[in-house]
């Protein structure tokens, strides 16, 4: 399935602020979270990182902490255990930054959609702590590395 | 004729502060460095890339980082010591930047340095360590205790193995200085005996090419793996179990200072190896300067190898191997070179 940004383009207004944007789309560090997913999209994220798609070449590197990253692939539907640390992952990774909700459950819940543990999707617990965040989707269950790639490409160039 | 001395005077004082400062900020100092970190950065990664069958990054990939990283805002946690948490990066920093200096300067104006510098590099050296220490210890979070107690246990276990192979060269030197002195058959005194304690004469000799340098020269090269903090002894930062311990709380320009720092480190430290044991640059433009150039490139390629080829170890296996494998083999370096020395064998 292809990726969708569902974003306007950002202006990047005067010259000044778009050193900071060029650079961070040569260089996008990410880090994983895994608010409640059933691991299928985890297990897909890591084969992502293995040298086979190599996307050092892009210079997306993994990272071990989200006072690291620049962006957050952030698996599973939002558990209600899960949702404060989400937002609080969310207020440790410093801006600018890209949300990646990878797998159907983070986009639109999935197949657990109106489950007792369910709190939302990833954009609807992102938005009540910063309404302005930077979500790109990328649904599949689970996507295929290529479908990741593809969606972090479409997100970066739209920055 | 006094005002004319005068003058004379602070326009030499004047003629040297300036070069003072091109050696810090041009070169061998902050500019020479940073970028020939950057690019020893990119070395490490394209080679690690390559033996893992990949491409890898391109050439300013590293650049882009640090730009990057300096483009992010900077997070201070509630609970950090806000002073030395700020700090200590640039304290790292510093020590790295004059390490350096005063290595390119011994290595291209030899007539400029001082008696004793190795001994003031061996303590330079430490710095950026005691720095990763304090500013994580600053952090305030719990897997930065981790990595700070797993740095100062490693630094304890390297330390002691580093300064016995730089007295394997000492005591080295200490043989030839006395050999040439009985060829020639002048008088020995200690003023002479004293030259041995200084990184220029000691980068005119080669003491690699022998039995106990080449010892020397194997413990100090995985003492300066460890230094770097490149598998197997990458304890303190490991991603996957601590989180990236010692630098968990760092953000933005203050991660980019790390991230330089460790860049430099990766220009000054091999860069002390080849002057200390593989012999140095030699001064004049020519197949010396060649020659030196790939000496430096074998030693990051040796880094790199062992890099791509171990596990990480646990901290208590590190410090075994430091203090005992490591331990023993310089005792015994250190033995053959006092039997060298009083035989007067060279390759001993």
């Amino acid at each position: 399935m292809p990726a969708t940004a569902k974003r306007e383009p950002r202006q990047t207004g005067h010259e000044f602020m778009s050193w900071k944007i060029w650079s961070l789309k040569k260089s996008v560090w990410v880090f994983h979270v895994n608010t409640g997913a059933c691991n299928n999209c985890d297990i897909e994220i890591v084969n992502l990182l293995t040298p086979k798609y190599d996307v050092e070449r892009l210079g997306i590197k993994l990272v071990g902490s989200p006072r690291h990253a620049d962006a957050l692939l952030v698996t599973g539907v939002v558990t209600a255990q899960a949702a404060p640390r989400l937002r609080e992952v969310y207020r440790q990774t410093p801006k600018p930054c890209v949300i990646f909700a990878i797998g159907a459950c983070a986009c639109e819940t999935g197949i657990f959609n109106g489950a007792y543990h369910v709190v939302g999707p990833v954009d609807k617990i992102i938005r009540e702590i910063d309404p302005e965040a930077i979500i790109a989707y990328v649904p599949g269950c689970p996507p295929k590395p290529e479908a990741m790639i593809s969606g972090v490409v479409k997100a970066l160039s739209i920055l | 004729m006094g005002a004319v001395f005068e003058g004379y005077v602070k326009g030499r004082e004047m003629i040297e502060a300036l070069q003072n400062l091109f050696w810090i900020l041009i070169f061998p100092g902050f500019l020479f460095t940073v970028v020939l970190g950057l690019v020893a950065c990119w070395i490490v990664r394209k080679v690690s890339a390559l033996v893992q069958w990949r491409v890898g990054p391109p050439l300013f990939q590293p650049f882009y980082d640090i730009m990057k990283l300096m483009g992010k805002e900077t997070l201070i946690p509630q609970d950090a010591q806000r002073t030395v948490f700020i700090v200590a990066p640039l304290v790292g920093l510093a020590g790295v930047l004059l390490l350096s200096t005063m290595l390119g300067v011994a290595a291209f104006w030899p007539e400029e340095t001082f008696v004793g510098d190795i001994i003031v590099a061996i303590y330079l050296m430490v710095l950026p360590s005691l720095a990763l220490i304090l500013g994580s210890s600053a952090s305030a979070s719990p897997h930065a205790t981790i990595g700070t107690s797993r740095e100062m246990k490693l630094v304890m276990g390297y330390e002691l193995p580093l300064v016995l192979a730089f007295i394997v060269v000492i005591i080295k030197m200490v043989g030839l200085v006395k050999a040439g002195f009985v060829e020639s058959g002048q008088q020995l005194t200690s003023d002479d005996l004293v030259k041995v304690l200084s990184l220029a004469e000691i980068a005119k000799h080669a003491p690699v090419l022998s039995i106990s340098g080449m010892l020397a020269f194997l413990a100090a090269l995985l003492c300066v793996q460890a230094k770097l903090g490149f598998v197997p002894f990458d304890i303190a930062e490991s991603e996957t179990e601590v989180a990236s311990g010692i630098m968990i709380e760092y953000s933005g320009v203050l991660l980019a200072v790390w991230k330089l720092m460790q860049a430099m480190m990766l220009v000054a430290l091999p860069l002390f190896l080849v002057m200390v044991f593989l012999g140095g640059f030699g001064t004049t433009a020519g197949w010396p300067l060649v020659w030196g150039i790939g000496k430096y490139v074998l030693v990051l390629v040796l880094l790199i190898l062992i890099k791509n080829t171990n596990p990480r170890v646990r901290i208590d296996q590190a410090m075994k191997f430091f203090w005992v494998y490591c331990g023993i083999a310089l005792v015994i370096a250190v033995i053959l070179a006092l039997i060298g020395n009083y035989y007067g064998i060279s390759w001993l």
